[in-house]
């Protein structure tokens, strides 16, 4: 009995033996009034206790947005115009998400794999249910990828992640300046032969900062008061200008 | 520079916005209208929220029309008791509008209802502008007086008033109902509504030019503040960066538009503000009509 318990522990072992200690070049990214899209530098080493496998290792990273329900709307002629005339609720879709890997994607981890830690694009969204006059809901999500990928904020970087001596490695995700806040959970897998070996999740908080932030937070929480201010604003500028032309041409 | 916009959620060039206030203010000095109905559609055209542009827009009205009101007071253009009237039907209208904005916004239908609110009556005003701005270039070749109609059905209703100013003696619900028309226009196009309350104001209650739009800015300006607040309080749609810079733009091309105008004839100006206003209508309606290339969007979940 005792060996088999020291079997099971050197065949739990390898599993553990290699680890990811990680770096950020930043984990809080603030919207300011300039924003205009961030880069965030994401590195780290591996840490082993055994000497290397000769099967190579592959890293992917993720970085996801917060995730929302989203109505996809398709149009289709109504009359002679074009409607929105079908709509499709998506349970969860981040607002960004972005992969970047060591290899090629099929090369890095197993269809097995993706479906159980739910890493690519597809598996990051949930869809459950479609009403029953919608035959192709399908085509509903692939519509939500295709729009976001082509705004950047789906992407799938292949070999994008340097690994060098299968230990140290970096990449950089670019986010677009059309980022929303929120916590934007962030994870490292590390695969061997599309199997994933280890893993490690992280937060980077998105937040609006300044003048932003308080603007922001004024339309949620007072918004008859930011519909005040906004009044009061353009009350004074239009008066301000009259006033400031008026002197002008006086002169 | 980009700046990005709290609300709106996207990030914009400043001098973009700054040139879009700008060239919407030329406009506005230039044909003494508000401009909302070409702004708003500018708007959606630079990628913000229509929800955002809307709202903003009507922010944006606020201010030009009471830069604009005050040189009208100080020459006496202003009838404040037709305003008042026409305000009471605007109110209604407004909240109305608002209603059924945020009913459609629900349905998923609001980009369709403001893009066929633009198209109907931009074309409708458009084009009657421009037949009857040709027609009074040609009576003014031939030198025959431009002559008012002073009697049509307006004049046989109940509940009559006097309005001084105006010079007129006329019933409240022909201005009750132009208001209220225009209060829904404003919450649902985001627009002041002047290019439709001027011609309806010359032609329906037959009011004196001189007093038209000084009256229909008058009662602009609390229509659309009343919108903004709505939108504000039940939408939070108003997106008070954007508005800034679109009133520093539209403030200063303002000023250069007066000058532009004051050189060009009435008739030759009206020519042009129908071309213009049937230009953005043309616009919008070949989008609706043209399959689009992508047919699916995506809009978050109420």
């Amino acid at each position: 009995m005792r060996w088999l318990l020291a079997l099971l522990t050197c065949l739990a072992l390898p599993v553990e033996a290699e680890e990811v200690v990680l770096g950020l070049s930043r984990d809080q990214i603030s919207i300011s009034t300039d924003f205009d899209g961030s880069e965030i530098l994401i590195f780290g080493a591996i840490k082993r206790e055994t000497p290397i496998n000769a099967e190579p290792l592959q890293v992917i990273v993720t970085v996801a947005g917060p995730s929302v329900p989203v109505d996809v709307r398709r149009k289709s002629r109504v009359a002679g115009i074009w409607v929105n005339t079908l709509s499709v609720e998506v349970d969860r879709a981040p607002s960004f998400y972005a992969i970047a890997t060591s290899a090629a994607w099929s090369e890095s981890i197993s269809h097995v794999e993706d479906l159980r830690h739910r890493v690519s694009i597809p598996q990051a969204i949930r869809s459950v249910g479609a009403p029953m006059e919608i035959a192709d809901s399908q085509s509903f999500t692939e519509a939500l990828i295709r729009i976001r990928e082509r705004n950047d904020l789906y992407q799938l970087n292949e070999a994008s992640v340097n690994l060098r001596e299968q230990t140290l490695f970096d990449t950089s995700i670019t986010l677009p300046a059309n980022l929303t806040e929120g916590t934007y959970p962030t994870r490292i897998f590390l695969t061997r032969g599309g199997a994933v070996v280890s893993k490690l999740e992280t937060e980077i908080e998105v937040r609006k900062v300044g003048l932003e932030r308080w603007l922001f937070t004024l339309s949620r929480q007072q918004p008859l008061v930011y519909g005040l201010l906004s009044l009061a604003i353009a009350a004074i500028a239009g008066w301000g200008a009259s006033t400031l032309f008026r002197i002008i041409r006086q002169q | 520079m980009q700046i990005y916009l709290p609300i709106a959620e996207v990030s914009v060039n400043m001098f973009l916005i700054l040139g879009l206030g700008g060239l919407v203010g030329l406009l506005s000095g230039m044909f003494g209208v508000g401009g909302g109905f070409l702004l708003t559609p500018l708007l959606f055209f630079i990628g913000i929220p229509p929800a955002v542009a809307v709202a903003t827009g009507a922010n944006q009205i606020v201010a030009s029309s009471i830069s604009g009101v005050l040189a009208h007071l100080k020459r006496k253009t202003v009838d404040l008791r037709m305003g008042t009237v026409l305000l009471i039907g605007g109110i209604i209208g407004a909240s109305f509008g608002v209603m059924l904005f945020n009913h459609l916004k629900s349905l998923g239908q609001v980009d369709l209802l403001v893009n066929l609110f633009y198209v109907v009556f931009l074309g409708i005003i458009g084009a009657l502008m421009m037949i009857e701005s040709i027609r009074a270039l040609r009576k003014s070749r031939r030198g025959a007086p431009p002559a008012r109609r002073k009697h049509n059905w307006v004049h046989g209703l109940p509940l009559k008033m006097r309005f001084r100013t105006s010079g007129l003696y006329i019933s409240v619900i022909p201005p009750l109902g132009v208001g209220l028309m225009v209060g829904v226009l404003a919450a649902i196009m985001g627009v002041g509504g002047g290019f439709i309350m001027v011609p309806a104001m010359i032609y329906i209650l037959g009011m004196p030019t001189k007093v038209v739009i000084g009256t229909s800015l008058f009662q602009i300006i609390f229509v659309a503040a009343f919108t903004t607040t709505l939108h504000a309080a039940t939408n939070y749609t108003v997106d008070i960066a954007l508005a800034l810079f679109l009133l520093v733009g539209g403030v200063i091309g303002a000023q250069f538009g007066t000058v532009i105008g004051t050189r060009l004839k009435a008739e030759q100006l009206r020519v042009l503000l129908a071309a213009l206003v049937l230009a953005v209508c043309l616009k919008l309606g070949l989008e609706l009509l043209i399959e689009p290339s992508e047919l699916y969007s995506i809009a978050e979940v109420q």
